[in-house]
């Protein structure tokens, strides 16, 4: 992809203007009734965009000024307003007027086709507030990757907008069991959207993890009759059994640099934890103890490992070193708490608590006051992984008896339904940044 | 059982033919007269009660590969639980016996749980569920390399239902001929 960046002052527009209350935002718009947004709770604040549909984008087959629209709605931080007509990045708007239609920012562009095939994605960005041009950029790209410029379009204004990255050109990767009991792992774009098939197989998948680098993931396959852990370059297929001991090889993890994965190994009687090269090479026992040991999972440093032991009578979470030693628990609220996963931050821990009803509830805990928040009202969540930006958790929970995939915001009031093409979906994991 | 009720039921029918064929007022909607006998077994074991009458049953000597297609190969677990229980001991029993028989022989354990909970957590409790089963029949004198215990978790229930009654059915380790 061509990128030819045109500058434009960064303007941080949250909290700067008329920061309107829920109550404004109506229900989700028809014309993009394939995102289903749930807003939940009240006084979210969101600032308002205007997003123009792109001069000629239905002669691309991709309706990009939506996409762009719900990955920004997804996000908790805006929400769209009508924005017509049709303009482009050519045009110059009148900020008097799309002031007085309630934008702070507005964004428009076009979709033409080159010779050699691809599609110039132009767009413009302006602060309407300030009646500023924010700048915009010509993204060249083969018609495979429309939905990845407008999720890159949709980073750009969320950048430009709240000063932090977006993620809505990262991607995530799931499995699907579909009737006959086919499983597949798939790799969508962050909307759930774009799906591409990893791995079909009869037998189940689960626990799918992302490479640091996005080229490749770990998961575990049940293809040979039992728990093998193994790891697949997404571009090409290639892929590796790296832990196929006696018994059951599970839950990878990878060292934040790449080169380690944390496996739960039963080679050596019950679940404990291991650490090996990712390739398999220099298995290491790290953790000795009476319990069940599993769900690794690395701290951005790389130094200590949070995980699930019922060491102590019930599964709760704990943490060690890296390089082995003592493990502190970390997780005391409930009698049963499993799947950490951490912010990357490393200050919010997202888990699943059973509750006193046999409900299971997506949690965060903060780490330093060890204080703990209910994110939802469904009863069956599992497998929270959070997105690189660490605004928005990633989960399974079933809805209307079907296993789905949800985003919410941390404080749990924007929530979003991701596609399922009528399939059960599970072990959601988002992916990094970069692809 | 099956060769008397058969010999009651065609006499039965052979006699209604020759009556029918005398063509003298035989009423047809009466019933032939079946007897139904319980049969008990010559080993004496009936009436000690469920599994372990199934358990005696099994005989090495008439080839063990008819034996142990009829064989139970699942044993049930109460919930959270990891204990195999007493109604099982026969057919820990007949799988050790049968892998006693001969040492080339090799059995996978796979434990399985209920749909409730995380998938990786329910790896190791089917896990543990396999490993009792394993150690069952290593304390009977079968061999470590002849059996290995893996989970598939909830990953595959036997029954698909979001109720007690489905969960006790999934809550269960299978042996498997490898």
């Amino acid at each position: 992809m061509n990128q030819t960046a045109r500058s434009g002052s960064v303007t941080a527009m949250i909290n700067r203007r008329s920061l309107l209350g829920a109550a404004a935002l109506g229900a989700t718009c028809p014309s993009w009734a394939q995102f289903r947004i749930e807003i939940s709770g009240v006084g979210a604040t969101q600032v308002p965009v205007a997003i123009a549909k792109f001069r000629d984008e239905d002669k691309s087959g991709q309706a990009i000024s939506a996409i762009v629209r719900a990955d920004l709605e997804r996000s908790g931080a805006f929400r769209g307003i009508d924005a017509t007509p049709v303009m482009d990045e050519t045009s110059q708007p009148q900020m008097n007027e799309w002031r007085s239609r309630g934008a702070d920012a507005l964004l428009a562009g076009s979709v033409s086709r080159l010779a050699d095939g691809r599609f110039d994605v132009r767009y413009r960005m302006w602060d309407v507030v300030k009646g500023s041009d924010l700048g915009g950029q010509s993204l060249a790209v083969v018609a495979a990757d429309l939905r990845l410029a407008a999720h890159r379009i949709a980073d750009a204004m969320y950048e430009k907008l709240t000063g932090e990255k977006g993620v809505f050109s990262t991607r995530i990767a799931y499995v699907t069991r579909s009737a006959g009991r086919r499983f597949a792992l798939r790799i969508t774009d962050a909307d759930g959207e774009g799906g591409q098939v990893a791995l079909q197989s009869p037998e189940p998948i689960i626990s799918p993890s992302w490479s640091p680098d996005g080229k490749s993931v770990a998961y575990v396959s049940f293809e040979t009759g039992k728990a093998v852990v193994w790891v697949q370059d997404v571009a090409s297929g290639q892929r590796k059994a790296v832990a196929n001991f006696r018994g059951s090889n599970s839950a990878p993890a990878w060292s934040p640099d790449g080169s380690t994965l944390a496996v739960t190994l039963t080679r050596d009687g019950q679940s404990q934890l291991y650490v090996m090269g990712r390739d398999g090479s220099n298995v290491k026992r790290l953790t000795t103890s009476i319990g069940i040991d599993t769900e690794p999972v690395f701290t951005r440093d790389g130094k200590a490992i949070y995980f699930v032991s019922d060491r102590g009578g019930s599964p709760q979470i704990y943490r060690l070193p890296a390089a082995g030693g003592n493990a502190e628990r970390v997780s005391f609220t409930g009698a049963y708490n499993i799947s950490p996963d951490l912010s990357p931050d490393g200050q919010t821990l997202a888990f699943i608590t059973r509750n006193g009803g046999g409900a299971f509830k997506l949690m965060t805990m903060d780490i330093a006051s060890g204080k703990v928040q209910s994110l939802t009202d469904s009863t069956d969540d599992e497998s929270p992984s959070f997105a690189p930006n660490g605004k928005l958790i990633i989960y399974a929970t079933r809805a209307q008896g079907r296993d789905v995939l949800m985003t919410t915001t941390l404080d749990g009031k924007i929530k979003t339904r991701l596609l399922s093409s009528g399939a059960d979906v599970r072990e959601p994991t988002w992916g990094p940044y970069g692809r | 059982m099956f060769s008397l009720k058969t010999s009651t039921t065609f006499l039965a029918l052979v006699a209604a033919g020759l009556m029918a064929g005398c063509a003298s007022g035989v009423k047809l909607d009466k019933p032939a007269p079946v007897e139904t006998r319980n049969v008990t077994p010559a080993d004496g074991t009936q009436g000690q009660g469920g599994a372990e009458s199934q358990v005696a049953n099994v005989d090495l000597g008439k080839g063990a590969a008819g034996a142990a297609s009829n064989m139970p190969r699942t044993v049930y677990f109460d919930f959270d639980s990891f204990v195999v229980k007493e109604e099982f001991r026969g057919t820990i029993e007949a799988h050790a016996k049968l892998l006693n028989a001969d040492r080339k022989k090799k059995e996978v354990i796979e434990g399985h749980t209920d749909e409730r909970g995380g998938s990786e957590y329910n790896l190791a409790l089917g896990q543990k569920r396999a490993e009792a089963v394993a150690k069952s029949l290593t304390l009977l004198g079968v061999s470590d390399q002849q059996v290995e215990a893996v989970s598939y978790g909830k990953e595959r229930p036997a029954t698909d239902g979001h109720d007690e009654a489905a969960w006790a059915k999934n809550r269960r380790a299978e042996l498997k001929d490898r």
